[in-house]
C-alpha cells in the first residue's frame, strides 16, 4: 500500500515536471508568434504624401479618382496631374498639403504611393471584373448599393479614415501585410454560389499568368 | 493520356494558311518581345536556346526543277486531349479554363520536364538561363507576362492576357466575355504576320473566320492520327505538304476531308 501511494505521487510529480514546462514553453512560443515576430517582421513605411481620404470622399466620388477605362484596365491611383486641377493652389492650412504642393505639384512628379494590395508579378487580377456593374449584371448582390460597399471586400475601408492606412512591409518578402493571399481570392472563387454562377473561374490560368 | 477530349462553349483556336507563310519569321519576333522572352547570350545552341513559335521548313525532297519549300510556325497545339498536363505531377498544366487554353503556371512548375517528354509537338522548352535583358529592353517588358526565372517549362499561351484584357473590355462595355467578336482577342503572332497566314477566333462561333477555315477541305492538324485534338489547323493546297502533317506510309493515301 505505502509503496503504492508513493508511486503515484511520483508519477503526479512527473506529470507536473513534464507538463508545466510544456505548457509555458506552450505560451511562449504562442506569444514570439503571433505577437513577437510579426512585430519583428513587419516594418512601417510612411506614404510618400499624408492623404487623408475623409475630406476628399466629402467633395468627390470614388470613381472621380478609381475609375476603368473604356479598355477595361483600371485606373488605380490618379496622377500628380489630376490632383493638381484642385491642389494648383492650396485648399486648405495643413502642413502635408503644403508638403504636397511644395514637392509634387510644383515638382511635377508622380507621388511614389505604396499600394497595400499590390500583388506578385505571377498574379493576374482585374477590376472590371470586381466592379458593381458586373456584380449587379449577375443579377446578384443586392445587398451592394455602392461601390464602396464592393471595394471593402477586399480593401480595408479608406474612404472615412482620416489618416491613411499603414503600410506595414514584409522585411523578407518587400510586399505588405495586407496584400490579398491565394487562399483570400478562393473563398470567393472556389465558392459554389461564385463558381458555376458567375464566370468566377478556379482554373489557375485565371489567376496566373 | 486523357483519352477523352474536354468540351467547351468557346475553344480558341488558330488557323496557318502554310501557303500564305514566307517564312520572313516576324511571327517568332513579335511572340518573343510580347511574352518577355529574353535574348539569350548564345541563340545558336539550340539545346538551350527557347522559342515559344518556331517556324519549321519543310521540303518536298526533290531535286531541282520539282523541288518545292514550305514553312510552318509551330506554336502550343493546345490538344483538347492533352498528354502535357495528365503528366503533370503539381498541376502547373492544365485546361481547365473556358476557352480550352493549355494553362501553364510558372509559379507551379517544379521542372520536372515530363511534359516536355510528353508533348508530341516539341512545343515545351525549359528554361535554362534566369533571364536577362540588355538595358533599355527591360523597358519593354510587357506587364501583363509573367517573367519566367530558369528551372521551369513555359509554352505559348496563345497570348492568355489578351484574352484577360479582350474579357475586360467586353465587361467595361456590358457585353458577354464569352461571344466576343471575331477580332476582339487575337494573338501577337496573328496581328503581326505581314502575309495574314495567321487567322485566330473561336473553333465554335460560326461568326468568327476561324469556324469555316478550320473545317475547310484542305484543312489539316499536326499527327491527327495520335488523337490529340489539337486547336491548330493547317491549311495547304499542296497535297506533300498536307502529307508532313502526319506519318504516312510510302504507299497510304492521303485523307481527304468532307
Ligand atoms: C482625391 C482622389 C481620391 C478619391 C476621391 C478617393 N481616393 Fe482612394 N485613393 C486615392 C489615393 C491617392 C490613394 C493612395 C494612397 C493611399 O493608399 O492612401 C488611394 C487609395 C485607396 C485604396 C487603397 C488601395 C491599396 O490597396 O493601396 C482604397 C481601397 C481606396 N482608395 C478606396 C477609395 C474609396 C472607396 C473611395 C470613395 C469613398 C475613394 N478611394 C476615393 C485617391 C482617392
Ligand atoms: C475636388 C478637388 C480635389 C482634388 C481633385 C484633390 N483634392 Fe486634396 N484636398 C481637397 C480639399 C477640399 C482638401 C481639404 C483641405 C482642408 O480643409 O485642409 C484636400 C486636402 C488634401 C491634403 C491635406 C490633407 C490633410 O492632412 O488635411 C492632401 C495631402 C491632399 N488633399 C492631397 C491630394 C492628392 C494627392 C490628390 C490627388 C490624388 C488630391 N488631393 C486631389 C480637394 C481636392
Ligand atoms: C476582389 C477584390 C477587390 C475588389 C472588390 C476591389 N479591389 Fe482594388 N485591388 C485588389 C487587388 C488584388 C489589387 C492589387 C492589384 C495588383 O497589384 O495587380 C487592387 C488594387 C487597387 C488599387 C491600387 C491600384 C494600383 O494602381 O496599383 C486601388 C486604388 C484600388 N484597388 C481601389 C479599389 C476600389 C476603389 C475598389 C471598389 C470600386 C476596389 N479596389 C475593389 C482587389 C480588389
Ligand atoms: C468578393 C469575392 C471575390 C474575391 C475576394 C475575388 N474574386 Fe475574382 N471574381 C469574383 C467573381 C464573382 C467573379 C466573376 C465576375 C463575372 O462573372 O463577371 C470574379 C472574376 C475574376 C476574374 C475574371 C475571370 C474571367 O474568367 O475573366 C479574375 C482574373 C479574378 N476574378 C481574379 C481574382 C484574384 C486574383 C483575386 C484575389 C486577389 C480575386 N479574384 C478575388 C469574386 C471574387
Ligand atoms: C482566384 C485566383 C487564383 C486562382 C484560381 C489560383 N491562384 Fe495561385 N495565387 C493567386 C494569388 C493572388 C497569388 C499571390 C498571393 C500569394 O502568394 O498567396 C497566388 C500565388 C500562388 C503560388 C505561390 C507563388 C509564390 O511565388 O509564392 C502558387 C504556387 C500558385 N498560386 C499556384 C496556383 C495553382 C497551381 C493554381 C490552380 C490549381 C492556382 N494557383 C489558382 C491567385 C489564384
Amino acid at each position: 500500500m505505502e509503496e503504492k501511494r508513493n508511486k503515484a505521487a511520483g508519477i503526479g510529480g512527473l506529470i507536473s515536471a513534464a507538463v508545466l514546462p510544456f505548457i509555458i514553453g506552450l505560451i511562449l512560443a504562442l506569444v514570439i508568434g503571433w505577437w513577437a515576430f510579426p512585430l519583428v517582421l513587419f516594418k512601417e513605411v510612411p506614404q510618400p504624401v499624408a492623404f487623408k481620404h475623409s475630406p476628399h470622399s466629402e467633395v468627390m466620388e470614388c470613381a472621380d479618382c478609381h475609375f476603368l477605362r473604356e479598355d477595361g484596365s483600371f485606373s488605380g491611383i490618379p496622377t500628380t496631374a489630376e490632383c493638381a486641377s484642385c491642389h494648383e493652389s492650396a485648399q486648405g492650412e495643413s502642413r502635408a498639403e503644403a508638403e504636397y504642393i511644395e514637392k509634387y505639384v510644383n515638382g511635377e512628379q508622380e507621388a511614389p504611393w505604396l499600394v497595400h494590395q499590390k500583388q506578385p508579378d505571377n498574379a493576374f487580377f482585374s477590376h472590371a471584373a470586381h466592379s458593381l456593374e458586373s456584380c449587379q449584371q449577375m443579377g446578384c448582390h443586392a445587398d451592394y448599393e455602392k461601390a464602396e460597399d464592393l471595394c471593402i471586400t477586399c480593401h480595408p475601408s479608406t474612404a472615412d479614415l482620416d489618416k491613411p492606412v499603414p503600410y506595414l512591409e514584409n522585411r523578407l518578402t518587400g510586399y505588405s501585410n495586407s496584400t490579398m493571399k491565394m487562399w483570400e481570392c478562393e473563398r470567393c472563387h472556389a465558392n459554389p454560389n461564385h463558381l458555376d454562377m458567375t464566370n468566377a473561374n478556379n482554373a489557375c490560368y485565371t489567376c496566373h499568368k | 493520356m486523357a483519352s477523352v477530349s474536354k468540351e467547351f462553349k468557346v475553344k480558341w483556336g488558330m488557323v496557318i494558311d502554310v501557303d500564305k507563310c514566307t517564312g520572313c519569321g516576324a511571327c517568332m519576333v513579335a511572340c518573343q518581345a510580347e511574352n518577355n522572352i529574353a535574348p539569350v547570350t548564345d541563340a545558336s545552341d539550340k539545346r538551350r536556346s527557347l522559342n515559344w513559335l518556331l517556324v519549321y521548313e519543310l521540303s518536298n525532297g526533290k531535286a531541282y526543277p520539282e523541288h518545292e519549300v514550305a514553312y510552318l510556325p509551330r506554336p502550343c497545339q493546345q490538344c483538347g486531349s492533352y498528354p502535357c498536363a495528365s503528366v503533370c505531377p503539381v498541376v502547373a498544366t492544365d485546361k481547365n479554363e473556358e476557352g480550352g487554353i493549355v494553362s501553364q503556371v510558372p509559379s507551379r512548375c517544379i521542372g520536372c520536364r515530363y511534359c516536355m517528354a510528353a508533348c508530341p509537338y516539341h512545343a515545351r522548352y525549359f528554361n535554362w538561363f534566369d533571364p536577362v535583358w540588355p538595358s533599355g529592353m527591360d523597358k519593354i517588358i510587357t506587364p501583363d507576362v509573367s517573367v519566367r526565372p530558369r528551372g521551369v517549362v513555359e509554352k505559348c499561351s496563345f497570348c492568355h492576357h489578351r484574352f484577360m484584357q479582350a474579357k475586360d473590355r467586353a465587361r467595361v462595355a456590358g457585353k458577354d466575355v464569352y461571344d466576343l467578336e471575331d477580332g476582339e482577342y487575337i494573338t501577337a503572332c496573328t496581328e503581326t504576320c505581314p502575309n495574314g497566314a495567321i487567322a485566330f477566333g473561336d473553333l465554335l462561333n460560326e461568326k468568327h473566320r476561324v469556324y469555316h477555315l478550320s473545317r475547310s477541305k484542305y484543312a489539316f492538324r499536326l499527327l491527327e492520327r495520335l488523337g490529340t485534338e489539337p486547336q491548330v489547323y493547317y491549311l495547304s493546297k499542296r497535297e506533300w505538304v498536307r502529307r508532313q502533317g502526319d506519318n504516312y506510309l510510302q504507299n497510304e493515301p492521303t485523307p481527304v476531308k468532307g
